[in-house]
């Protein structure tokens, strides 16, 4: 007994002396706050293509599976990067946070997506391989991609699906059990699993309840209703983050051996786009502002399907599936008068005969017809309706039709294909789709720009990780359809759960500052500090109204098509704006609780700066490629033009203070498996 | 988590002990009312039956304490449900309308009765402790009448034409509790004979029916029996039940009232 | 597709925070046009409050496009408005004519307590799926998808249940406040394939300890949550689970 005692004294005085130790080393660190040197190492293993990740997998470091119980990592979001990253952490062992701004992780936007996952299973035995669809996906964005990243992707493509099949989401199934396959654009081989049209709740519920369980094994802390707001540097590494609790205003500080962001895509910069209300660029801006790279942040999709805007109090556009294309037929009439015609609701579009009618798409693209990519189809609805020929009240509409279908397969074909389509489209508009031709309008959907990473998916600033949407990556200048949900799982359940390893055995179990370090005091006093300044300008207009007036002028000028002059423009105009927004804010009651004034007036604020900076991203890379479309630069027939000697790199920008011009660094691409070549569609 | 808590401590659990001791008691108000029915076929048949019951000796007394318990329980699951049921939705919505049953309206759920089970039931309850009193404790007070049931046996003079005819000789002596057999015939006759009496038991019965109406589909619901391919036939058998039911005790006392017993 | 702008009264349920008691307040929608959707017109009246120098009614809502299951009020006594299979987010001023008075409150449940206004706390939800609404696979740990063929109809009766939103309009419904709705679908949905078959039962037990701890309350069988389920679900599923809680209680007391 007595011996048992002195053994357990001595342990006492053994782990005391360790935390003295501990302490002192990070005293000493404290003095020289250093700053890492910005330098961009892509950090991409040598070897051949197919066995990179292999390779890099054995050669990176592990952790002890003792020690990593002393690791502790902050997630930030809860869609499908941030739940499956946050899940498989704590599977492994480590200690998280997950922080999310809704009131459930569920309901993270990757929920809204519809058509499905992109896997090179080759179930369908049509021809498909993983260096197909490495191959497809580069291509599809236009070669602004990373080789070896996307090579990855479709290499762990296929565990997902298993994965997910294993978690039991319900995947569309043969009558033999098997799984079934649906194919999407830009691909010709049947590699699409899908959950009937909600393919992307059915994902998210599967690592939502891979994260649940964690939650209730005590492995995952969950912080729902928090919003992140900036990110606190510890001698150049990213040790924590600034939160506010949406509910009691509480700004508290939370600190880790490393932060990953899966906070999304930007596509609310543009005030209308498919993105769910609360979607915002905030956290990777203020990592941006810390020092982190922003990447390609002018590439953003639009998607031609959605349902056109009614009127000023729009607050969100909705996506109806690509599918409809199939079988609609994309018009506009000839005549600008018929056109106003229909707009004052004198004329009746079945009324509009034959010969009247401009089925634009199919006249200039006779092979593909109403299937083009996304971005063909879109920009080529925005110049009909440009030359004033666009059909609903606002002018931005075209019609897709569906009498041709409906005469070709009968009403109750149409039904069985898009029954549930048509209903949503009555429901929103009011307007029945088997009797009139539905009317669409492109709308933003995607970003692929994002936060800079390396192969390992962290950023430049060691210790921050950024996955899925929020990353810049795998997409290039066009992400392809159920491309997002599998790059979103692949980042978070087989990417960064091995690479972040490296990271934390590289600085081991000690580099974790405590919360009441002075870095994190002046960051949340810098937060606290903001939060008071958009309460007390007292101003007349509302955070909509700028975000709105914003929207306009980011889509007007850097939307589906852009100029020089419309950049510089808008570049001029943006922070007008943002010191109006400054002077002129009103932001009521206070930040002691829950005020989504207060929330929303902070996010605008942000994306105020960050559409200058998209705008400026716009305006440098003078070629035109998949979702970038510079007016300058097309082929005689209006197709884009890109400029691989110029352009074949990855912008990354550095910030440089408030109201600077922010510094421009390359990530030149280089091709050792794809050859370049011109999109065609004609 | 043992079977006892799973059963007695959980809402689930709790719903099952509901439906199979209201299957209990619905089996006893089926045999109940059968038994009813033998006044039709005079005073004999009855009392006869009456005298049967009465000469199981403890096997009757197995069978009141396992319905007693029933009951009882019947009546606690169902008390503490409704009061977490009160519990948890302590706000009514001030819009008015209750929420519109859209796409179940064509079916035969009674909406009604689904919402007023504790009500009903409590009535019932109430009802039954009335009538234990009534005819079976026989408290003299209550019955409306200046008649004491206490007397009201068979005796051997009163084996007339009309009257019982015992296989075995009555025992000796004038009516005396488990010596003499009970007249039931006479009892019901003069019981329902007080029209206020009868009211009051055709109202709860009409009331049993309205709660078995929905209690006999719910608890195929609780049990998990009911699907979409079975539910009509529940629904059907449930609603049937009740009517059959409801007919056949209602039938009693307005046969006395309107004198078709004699 | 436009119609006549119509005028409106609503009386809006506001309250401060969780302890505030809270009270009806009434504000005027003027030219409301028939094509905006419920919420839009709140962030209307929103604007005009804001510019009279007034907090705005605090409301949740995220993807507008009637999956995510952020948005909850009960309009006019009803979760989400009552239009069939409709979240309030896609719920269209068409519906409404012109000088109606339209009554919205939160959502109604001792589990689901008001935070602010229209918005109240659904954790408890949460702390159900926590409780055992998964099935345990380490990531990686897993065999080829088509390993295990499912049959068609099983997956199917899945992905019925698997729908479901997690938005607690059938909690609102009801008037026990019970979610046996959102529970059984959960339920039914992993205990449909095989690969939820080895933790069935633990699944079920535990659901419902966990659904009774929160403070909801029982069904009753009114059938008003399948009424006013956007995904639709069926009540049918509610028979299932507690097919499925019976056998749990029998084959855990039985082994």
């Amino acid at each position: 007994m007595a011996a048992k005692k002195k053994t357990t004294a001595a342990k006492t005085k053994a782990a005391k002396k360790t935390t003295t130790q501990k302490t002192t080393q990070r005293a000493a660190k404290k003095v020289s706050q250093k700053k890492v040197p910005f330098k961009l190492d892509s950090a991409i293993p040598a070897g051949a293509m197919s066995e990179k990740w292999d390779k890099h997998r054995f050669n990176l470091k592990l952790v002890n599976p003792a020690n990593k119980r002393k690791y502790e990592v902050i997630v930030v979001g809860s869609g499908l990067a941030g739940a499956s990253a946050a899940a498989t952490l704590a599977e492994l062992g480590y200690n998280v946070k997950c922080f999310c701004y809704q009131d459930s992780p569920r309901r993270a936007h990757s929920i809204a997506a519809q058509g499905g996952i992109n896997a090179a299973k080759n179930y369908q035995n049509d021809g498909d391989s993983v260096f197909r669809l490495f191959h497809d996906t580069v291509k599809g964005g236009d070669y602004r991609s990373r080789e070896a990243n996307v090579y990855r992707l479709a290499q762990v493509s296929v565990d997902i699906i298993d994965q997910c099949a294993a978690q039991g989401v319900p995947f569309a199934r043969e009558y033999g059990g098997l799984l079934a396959n649906r194919s999407f654009g830009g691909a010709q081989v049947s590699r699409t699993f899908y959950a009937r049209g909600q393919t992307g709740q059915q994902l998210l519920l599967g690592a939502y309840s891979s994260l649940n369980r964690q939650i209730g094994l005590g492995k995952v802390k969950m912080h729902t209703r928090t919003e992140m707001l900036d990110v606190v540097l510890v001698d150049g590494h990213a040790k924590g983050i600034v939160v506010r609790d949406m509910v009691t205003g509480k700004i508290s500080r939370h600190s880790a051996h490393a932060v990953v962001l899966a906070t999304g895509g930007y596509g609310n910069v543009y005030f209308l786009s498919t993105n769910a209300m609360g979607c915002n660029v905030t956290a990777t801006y203020r990592a941006y502002k810390r020092g982190a790279a922003f990447s390609n942040p002018c590439f953003t999709q639009i998607h031609p399907t959605c349902i056109p805007v009614s009127g000023d109090h729009q607050s969100k556009l909705t996506l109806m599936s690509e599918s409809l294309r199939n079988d609609g037929r994309v018009w506009v009439p000839k005549d600008k008068k018929i056109a106003a015609k229909i707009r004052s609701g004198e004329l009746n579009p079945n009324d509009v005969d034959d010969k009247d009618r401009d089925y634009f798409l199919e006249r200039k693209y006779p092979s593909f017809g109403n299937l083009v990519p996304r971005d063909v189809a879109s920009r080529n609805a925005k110049e009909v309706c440009d030359e004033g020929r666009g059909v609903v009240a606002s002018g931005l509409g075209v019609y897709l039709d569906f009498a041709d279908a409906i005469e070709r397969m009968g009403e109750n074909t149409v039904r069985e294909r898009y029954g549930n389509l048509f209903n949503m489209y009555e429901k929103i508009t009011g307007s029945n789709a088997y009797k009139n031709p539905m009317t669409i309008y492109p709308a933003v959907h995607y970003t692929m720009g994002g936060l800079w990473v390396d192969y390992n998916l962290m950023s430049n600033l060691p210790g921050l990780f950024a996955i899925g949407e929020a990353n810049f990556s795998d997409h290039g200048a066009n992400r392809l359809g159920a491309s997002a949900l599998m790059q979103g799982l692949a980042d978070g359940y087989f990417v960064l759960p091995y690479t972040i390893g490296q990271y934390l055995a590289n600085v081991g179990i000690d580099d974790r500052p405590n919360d009441d370090d002075p870095a994190f005091s002046a960051v949340q006093q810098e937060v606290e500090t903001r939060i008071n300044n958009l309460l007390s300008i007292n101003g007349d207009r509302t955070p909509t109204s700028f975000h709105r007036e914003l929207g306009k002028i980011i889509w007007d000028n850097c939307g589906m098509s852009r100029n020089k002059k419309g950049l510089e423009e808008a570049i001029q105009i943006i922070p007008k704006l943002r010191k109006e927004f400054w002077q002129n804010l009103s932001v009521p009651g206070e930040n002691a609780a829950l005020n989504q004034s207060l929330e929303h007036a902070g996010r605008v604020a942000d994306f105020l700066e960050f559409g200058e900076l998209m705008c400026r991203d716009a305006l440098q890379r003078e070629e035109s490629c998949g979702g970038h479309f510079r007016e300058e630069h097309q082929t005689p027939e209006g197709e884009a033009k890109r400029n691989d000697a110029k352009f074949s790199f990855v912008s990354a920008w550095e910030y440089q203070g408030e109201n600077k011009i922010p510094k421009l660094h390359k990530e030149n691409l280089a091709y050792e498996e794809v050859k370049m070549t011109q999109r065609s569609y004609k | 988590m043992s079977l006892a808590h799973n059963i007695f401590n959980t809402s689930l659990g709790r719903k099952y002990l509901m439906a199979l001791t209201g299957a209990g008691l619905f089996g006893f108000v089926v045999m109940h009312m059968l038994g009813n029915l033998t006044i039709f076929a005079g005073p004999a048949a009855i009392n006869e039956y009456a005298a049967k019951l009465h000469s199981l000796g403890p096997l009757l007394w197995v069978a009141r304490i396992g319905l007693l318990v029933m009951a009882a329980i019947h009546i606690w699951a169902a008390v503490k449900l409704s009061s977490e049921n009160k519990k948890a939705r302590q706000v009514r919505y001030e819009g008015a309308v209750e929420p519109v049953d859209v796409h179940r309206k064509n079916q035969i759920v009674s909406r009604y009765a689904s919402r007023t089970m504790i009500y009903s039931g409590l009535i019932i309850a109430a009802f039954a402790f009335y009538h234990l009193a009534h005819f079976t404790w026989k408290v003299p007070q209550i019955n409306g009448v200046v008649a004491d049931f206490e007397e009201f046996y068979v005796h051997e003079e009163d084996a007339g034409e009309n009257q019982v005819a015992f296989e075995t000789p009555l025992p000796e002596g004038k009516g005396e509790e488990g010596k003499n057999a009970v007249d039931v015939y006479r009892m019901v006759k003069t019981g329902f004979g007080v029209w206020w009496v009868s009211v009051f038991y055709v109202v709860a019965v009409g009331l049993l029916c309205v709660h078995l109406s929905h209690g006999l589909s719910a608890m195929f619901q609780s049990l998990g029996f009911k699907t979409k391919s079975t539910e009509k036939l529940i629904n059907r058998f449930a609603c049937t039940a009740s009517w059959l039911l409801f007919i056949g005790y209602v039938s009693v006392p307005l046969a006395v009232l309107f004198g078709f017993v004699k | 597709m436009s119609g006549k702008a119509m005028n409106l009264t609503l009386r809006i349920w506001r309250q401060d925070d969780a302890e505030d008691s809270g009270r009806f307040e009434t504000h005027e929608a003027i030219d409301v046009s028939p094509d905006m959707s419920f919420l839009e017109m709140l962030d209307v009246v929103n604007e005009g409050i804001i510019a009279d120098g007034n907090e705005p009614i605090a409301f949740d809502s995220d993807c507008r496009e009637g999956i995510c299951g952020t948005c909850s009020m009960v309009i006019n006594g009803v979760p989400h408005g009552g239009q069939q299979g409709t979240t309030a987010c896609q719920l269209h001023m068409r519906q409404f004519s012109d000088s109606d008075t339209i009554t919205i409150e939160p959502w109604r449940a001792t589990a689901f307590p008001v935070q602010r206004d229209l918005i109240v706390d659904r954790s408890s939800f949460d702390r159900i799926q926590q409780a055992g609404g998964f099935i345990s696979v380490r990531t990686g740990s897993v065999p080829d998808a088509n390993a295990t063929p499912v049959p068609k109809e099983d997956s199917d009766l899945a992905m019925d249940a698997a729908q479901c939103i997690g938005c607690g309009a059938c909690v609102a419904a009801c008037k026990n406040a019970s979610a046996m709705l959102f529970v059984a679908a959960k339920v039914s949905h992993l205990s449909l394939v095989p690969q939820g078959q080895p933790e069935r039962e633990r699944r079920a037990l535990s659901m419902v300890q966990q659904m009774d701890d929160e403070g909801f309350g029982n069904c009753t069988v009114t059938g008003s949550c399948e009424a006013v389920c956007p995904k639709e679900i069926s009540l049918d599923f509610i028979t299932r689970m507690n097919r499925e809680y019976g056998r749990a209680i029998l084959k855990k007391s039985c082994s």
